[in-house]
């Protein structure tokens, strides 16, 4: 009778156990990642900006002002993406991979697809919810809404063109012309990939770009590029 | 489990509960610095990209 009151005593104090554990589990995964990872993300983005160097300065050197990015080591941090729409001050840095690992560091360049600025299609993905969400609002990007890619070299402006929500075996939408696998590019598009709906995985909201502008890096992003869009929101 | 824990734990009671508080601060470190980020990719709500699964 005792050894059964202690097991029955002790099986009640793992279960309860497990239930904290995973309350913590959630708390870790909503909040925590959150905090940890827009931390991260601003120093990279601060590491990447002093990289770059100061815009609005004569190029000194030999670099050519427009040159593209052909190949970046997996993981490693060569483009920081500004959104009005997600704010004035939104900055996340751009990471070669989209695996696991490096979707908690920022946004991630789907590896083989065109790189900024490039005919086809510069394709990224990032998170919708935890880790910083850095497509936290995709949802409310419109068109013609700005998008700012900041490379070493240039500033990369596309226009938001559309939407669509996909399975997530969907790897069309990364495809060179977006939607349509196998034709040969003309154009510059940039693809974002985002869960959806939100705290899902069972889709993707996905949203197409089109190339507006390269600029050298020297002349500077006009402001008006960076001018927040009426209505929105936060 | 937890009944053992406390009377293994030394000194009166208000050491005891402050040793307690340093071991549940351990465990929710170890989580958050290890466990949690090991098993969050086996979780199916963490995925962005498109893919052949």
């Amino acid at each position: 009778m005792k050894g059964l009151r202690w097991a029955v005593r002790t099986l009640g104090e793992v279960l309860i156990t497990l239930g904290l554990l995973l309350l913590l589990f959630v708390a870790w995964q909503l909040w925590w990642t959150d905090v940890a990872a827009n931390s991260a993300q601003a120093v990279t983005v601060q590491a990447l900006e002093k990289g770059f160097g100061p815009a609005n300065l004569a190029e000194r050197g030999t670099a050519q002002p427009l040159a593209t990015l052909t190949r970046v080591p997996f993981g490693e941090a060569f483009a920081i993406m500004r959104i009005p729409r997600f704010g004035a001050d939104f900055a996340r840095p751009v990471l070669q991979g989209t695996d696991h690992d490096t979707l908690t560091k920022g946004i991630g360049h789907y590896q083989g697809t065109a790189f900024p600025g490039q005919v086809g299609n510069f394709a990224v993905a990032g998170h919708r919810t935890t880790y910083g969400k850095p497509f936290s609002n995709v949802d409310l990007l419109q068109k013609g809404d700005v998008i700012v890619v900041e490379t070493k070299a240039s500033y990369i402006v596309y226009a938001v063109d559309r939407h669509v929500i996909v399975t997530p075996d969907h790897v069309d939408v990364i495809a060179p012309v977006p939607q349509h696998p196998g034709v040969q590019p003309t154009q510059a598009w940039m693809t974002m990939t985002a869960c959806h709906p939100r705290f899902s995985a069972s889709q993707r909201y996905v949203v197409f770009a089109k190339l507006v502008k390269r600029i050298p890096r020297a002349s500077g992003l006009p402001a008006s590029f960076m001018a927040v869009p009426a209505g929105t929101v936060g | 489990m937890y009944g053992p824990l406390w009377r293994l734990l030394p000194g009166p009671w208000p050491v005891k509960a402050l040793l307690s508080l340093v071991l549940v601060a351990g465990v929710v470190a170890v989580c958050f610095l290890w466990l949690f980020p090991a098993i969050a990719p086996y979780m199916p709500f963490n995925g962005n990209s498109v893919g052949v699964p």
